[in-house]
C-alpha cells in the first residue's frame, strides 16, 4: 500500500517540477524578440493584404468603405435620374414609366428614397411618393421603380431619385480584368518583363566570370581592381545618366536609328549600374568557398574554367539567388532608369510608368489603382518566395571538416 | 606491366627552395624519395612540412631548384599532369556532387570511356567499404565516411604517387588509429606505390613511415627510418621530438661527468635504485599504466625527467630515489645540439 501512495506522490512530485520548468523556461528576452518579430510581420503583411483585399472589392462599395469592411455590408447614397416621357408606356389607362434605380447591380438593397440631396432616405422602400413632374412612384427593395400617372408624361429630362443603399460585401475579378484590358497595364506588364529578365541575367553572368577570376585568379592589379569595385559602389548614378544617353543617341545617330531609347540601352544601363554591388557580393562570397576544393579540382585535372562551371557556380547559387533578388526588385520597381533610356511612349512604357499615369489619369478610381500596384507587386513576391530559400540554406555541408 | 613501370618512380628535389616575399619558408631542401617508399614528413607546426608537400603537388610555385618526377624536371608543370593524388586534411569533397561523381571528376574531366569510369570507381569502393554509399552527398556521410571518399579519389586517379596532407587530423582517436592501418593497408594492396604523408604527430609517423623526414624551419634536420632517427638521433631536436614520452636531456654539472654539454636518455633506457646511482631526485608524480609504469623525477631541472619502470611501481610522491642509464643508451650532444660520436 505505502509503495503505491508514494508512486503516485512522486508523480505529483514530478508533474509539479515540470510545470515549474515549462514557467521558468519562459525569458523576457525572447518573449519580446518574439512580439518584436510578430509586429515587424504584421507592418509588412497589413498593407499587402489591404491592398489584395481592396483591389478584389466592387468598386463601388471600395470607394466607401475602408478594406477591413470588406466582409460587412456597407451602405452607400446613390443618385439615379429616371426615364424622361419617351420611355413611358400606357397601360390600363395610366402612363407607368418602369426601370431600375441601381441599373444592372444586383447586390444592392434599398434602404430608402428621396427626391432631395438633404433627404435621400425620405421614404421606406416600397412607399410611395408624390413627384412634381405629376404621379407616384413606387420603389420596390430590389430598386426596381414604378412611375405611374393617369396622365401624359411630358417631361423631357428625367428627375433625380437619390437613394440609401445597402451593398452586400462582393469580390470581384472584374478590377484586374479591366486593368489588365483596358488600360494597357498587360503591354507594361510586358515591358516590364522585357526590361528586367535580361536586366538581371546579364549582370549576374557577368559578374560571376568577374568575381571568380578577382577571387582564385593570380594576375596583376587584382587588389586594384577589387579597389575600384569597390568604389564604384558608391557612385551615384544619377551622374552617369546625361553621359550616358548622349552617348547612346550619338550611336543611335551613327547607324541611323530614330533615337537612343531601346531595349538593348536599358538593358545595358541597368546591367552597368549593377554590376559593381554583383561582383563585390559574389566575390567575397566565392572568396569565403574552401580552398581545398578548388585545389582538390586543380589537381583532378579541372581547368579555371571547369572549376568555375562545376565547383564554384553550383557552390555560389545562395549568393547568386540573393543578388538575383535585389537586380530583380530594384530594376522592376525602378522608375528613372527606364523614364531616361525607354521613354514614357505607351508600347515601351513600364509598370512603374503606367501606375504613375494612371495616378494621373484615373487618380479616383481606386479599384484601377489598388488592382494594378498589385499586379506590379505580384511578380517580385513571387520571385522572393521562390528564392528565399537559398538565403537560409548553406550548401557546403560535407565538403570540409 | 604498368606495375613494372612503376618502379622507377622516383622523386628528386634538389636545392628546393620557396619563399613568400622576403619570407623563406623553404630553405635548400635536397631529398630523395624511391619508388614505393612510405615517406612521412614530420616535425612542428610552421616548420613547411605542409608547403613542401604543396610545391610537390604543383599547388605553391617553386622558388628556387628543382623537383624531378620519374627523372623529369617538373617544377612548372601543371598538378593534374605530375601524376600525383593528394588527400586533404579538410577533405576537399565536392559537396554538391555524390560520392560516385566525387570519385570520378578526374577520369570525367581526362574524359575516360564511361565503363572505365564506372568500373574504377566501383573498384574503388570496393576497396573501401564505400559501395554502399555511392549515392549519397558527402554531408550525409560520417567523418571516417568523408575521409575514405578523400582517399577513393585519389585511388581512382591511380597516380604514381599519394600525397597525403595531415589526413587524419580531423578524426577522433579510435577512427585514426582504424584509419592509420587502413593506410598502411592501402600501402601494401596498391603494391608499394609511393606515398608521402605530412603528419605533426610522431606516433603516425612511427608507425606509418618507411622512412622518416623531420623538417624544421624548412630545413630538413634527418631522413631516416623510424629506428635510425629513434636509436641514432642526428640532433637534440630530432631527439626530443621523436619518440614518446619525450627523451630526457640533462644538461649542466649532472652531464659533466659524460663529458657531453647535453646527455640524452630515453626513459626506458634507465634503472632505478633506492640507493646509488648516478643521478638521483624526489619522486614528483607516478603513472601506473599496468604494463609499466611512468615515474616523474624532480631533479632540480626545469622539467622533470621520466623514467619507465616495468610492471607497478611502489615509489610515491616525495621519495627520494636513484637512477642511472644504460651505459650504450645514452646520447652525448655538444653545445650547437650535434652529436658526440
Amino acid at each position: 500500500m505505502t509503495a503505491v501512495t508514494e508512486s503516485a506522490d512522486l508523480d505529483a512530485v514530478k508533474y509539479e517540477v515540470r510545470r515549474k520548468n515549462w514557467f521558468a523556461r519562459i525569458r523576457l528576452g525572447r518573449v519580446l524578440t518574439h512580439i518584436l518579430l510578430l509586429l515587424m510581420v504584421a507592418l509588412w503583411t497589413l498593407p499587402t493584404v489591404g491592398l489584395l483585399v481592396s483591389s478584389l472589392r466592387d468598386k463601388d462599395q471600395l470607394a466607401v468603405s475602408g478594406w477591413w469592411t470588406a466582409l460587412s455590408a456597407s451602405e452607400a447614397l446613390g443618385v439615379t435620374r429616371i426615364g424622361t416621357a419617351a420611355e413611358q408606356v400606357a397601360e390600363a389607362g395610366h402612363f407607368v414609366i418602369r426601370g431600375n434605380l441601381f441599373g444592372s447591380d444586383t447586390n444592392k438593397q434599398l434602404g430608402g428614397f428621396g427626391l432631395s440631396n438633404g433627404e435621400p432616405a425620405a421614404t421606406e422602400p416600397g412607399g410611395s411618393m408624390a413627384m412634381k413632374e405629376g404621379g407616384t412612384i413606387s420603389v420596390a427593395a430590389d430598386g426596381g421603380f414604378e412611375w405611374t400617372s393617369d396622365t401624359e408624361f411630358t417631361h423631357t429630362r428625367g428627375p433625380r431619385i437619390f437613394y440609401l443603399a445597402t451593398i452586400a460585401p462582393r469580390f470581384t475579378l472584374d478590377n484586374y480584368y479591366e486593368v489588365l484590358t483596358s488600360n494597357g497595364v498587360w503591354r507594361s506588364f510586358i515591358n516590364s518583363f522585357t526590361v528586367t529578365i535580361p536586366a538581371t541575367i546579364i549582370p549576374i553572368l557577368i559578374a560571376a566570370f568577374a568575381a571568380y577570376a578577382l577571387a582564385w585568379m593570380r594576375f596583376p592589379f587584382r587588389g586594384f581592381i577589387v579597389a575600384l569595385v569597390v568604389g564604384l559602389l558608391v557612385v551615384p548614378l544619377q551622374m552617369s545618366l546625361i553621359p550616358l544617353l548622349t552617348l547612346y543617341n550619338q550611336l543611335a545617330q551613327l547607324f541611323g536609328a530614330e533615337d537612343g531609347k531601346t531595349y538593348l540601352g536599358i538593358w545595358l544601363a541597368h546591367t552597368a549600374f549593377g554590376l559593381p554591388l554583383a561582383i563585390y557580393l559574389l566575390r567575397n562570397y566565392m572568396v569565403g568557398l574552401p580552398k581545398e576544393i578548388m585545389e582538390s579540382a586543380r589537381i583532378d585535372g579541372a581547368s579555371h574554367f571547369k572549376i568555375f562551371t562545376g565547383m564554384v557556380l553550383p557552390l555560389s547559387f545562395p549568393a547568386l539567388a540573393s543578388f538575383s533578388i535585389f537586380q530583380f526588385l530594384w530594376v522592376w520597381n525602378d522608375l528613372l532608369v527606364a523614364m531616361v533610356f525607354l521613354g514614357a511612349q505607351q508600347d515601351r512604357l513600364v509598370l512603374t510608368g503606367k501606375l504613375v499615369s494612371l495616378l494621373g489619369s484615373r487618380g479616383n478610381n481606386w479599384e484601377i489603382l489598388t488592382a494594378g500596384a498589385f499586379i506590379t507587386i505580384v511578380v517580385p513576391l513571387i520571385v522572393f518566395f521562390a528564392l528565399q530559400r537559398y538565403f537560409v540554406r548553406g550548401l557546403l555541408a560535407g565538403s570540409v571538416k | 606491366m604498368k606495375k613494372e613501370e612503376r618502379i622507377v618512380t622516383n622523386l628528386k628535389l634538389t636545392d628546393l627552395s620557396k619563399r613568400y616575399g622576403q619570407v623563406e619558408v623553404l630553405k635548400h631542401i635536397n631529398l630523395d624519395i624511391r619508388s614505393g617508399e612510405f615517406m612521412v614528413f614530420v616535425g612542428p607546426s610552421g616548420c613547411g612540412k605542409s608547403t613542401l608537400l604543396r610545391c610537390i603537388a604543383g599547388l605553391e610555385e617553386i622558388t628556387g631548384g628543382t623537383l624531378e618526377i620519374d627523372g623529369e624536371v617538373v617544377n612548372d608543370r601543371a598538378p593534374s599532369k605530375r601524376g600525383i593524388a593528394m588527400v586533404f586534411q579538410s577533405y576537399a569533397l565536392y559537396p554538391h556532387m555524390s560520392v560516385f561523381d566525387n570519385m570520378a571528376y578526374a577520369l570525367k574531366i581526362a574524359n575516360a570511356p564511361k565503363d572505365e569510369i564506372e568500373s574504377k570507381v566501383a573498384a574503388a569502393a570496393e576497396q573501401l567499404q564505400l559501395t554502399p554509399y555511392l549515392q549519397r552527398l558527402p554531408g550525409q556521410l560520417s567523418g571516417g565516411q568523408r575521409q575514405r571518399v578523400a582517399i577513393g579519389r585519389a585511388i581512382v586517379r591511380d597516380p604514381k604517387v599519394f600525397l597525403f596532407d595531415e589526413p587524419l587530423s580531423n578524426l577522433d582517436a579510435a577512427l585514426r588509429v582504424a584509419t592509420r592501418i587502413q593506410i598502411a593497408k592501402l600501402h601494401e594492396d596498391l603494391n608499394k606505390t609511393t606515398m608521402i604523408y605530412v603528419t605533426h604527430d610522431q606516433v603516425e609517423a612511427m608507425t606509418l613511415a618507411d622512412r622518416i623526414c623531420v623538417l624544421r624551419d624548412g630545413r630538413v634536420e634527418q631522413v631516416g627510418t623510424p629506428m635510425d632517427l629513434y636509436e641514432r638521433p642526428e640532433s637534440l631536436f630530432v631527439a626530443s621530438f621523436i619518440g614518446s614520452p619525450q627523451m630526457n636531456l640533462i644538461e649542466g654539472d649532472k652531464a659533466k661527468p659524460f663529458n657531453a654539454h647535453t646527455v640524452g636518455v630515453r626513459s626506458e633506457h634507465m634503472t632505478v635504485s633506492p640507493d646509488g646511482g648516478a643521478w638521483s631526485g624526489t619522486v614528483i608524480h607516478t603513472e601506473n599504466l599496468g604494463a609499466d609504469s611512468y615515474v616523474y623525477i624532480d631533479m632540480g631541472q626545469e622539467d622533470p625527467v621520466v623514467v619507465r619502470v616495468d610492471g607497478s611501481t611502489k615509489y610515491r610522491s616525495g621519495d627520494a630515489i636513484h637512477f642511472s642509464p644504460l651505459d650504450d643508451k645514452i646520447h652525448r650532444f655538444d653545445a650547437d645540439g650535434k652529436p658526440i660520436a
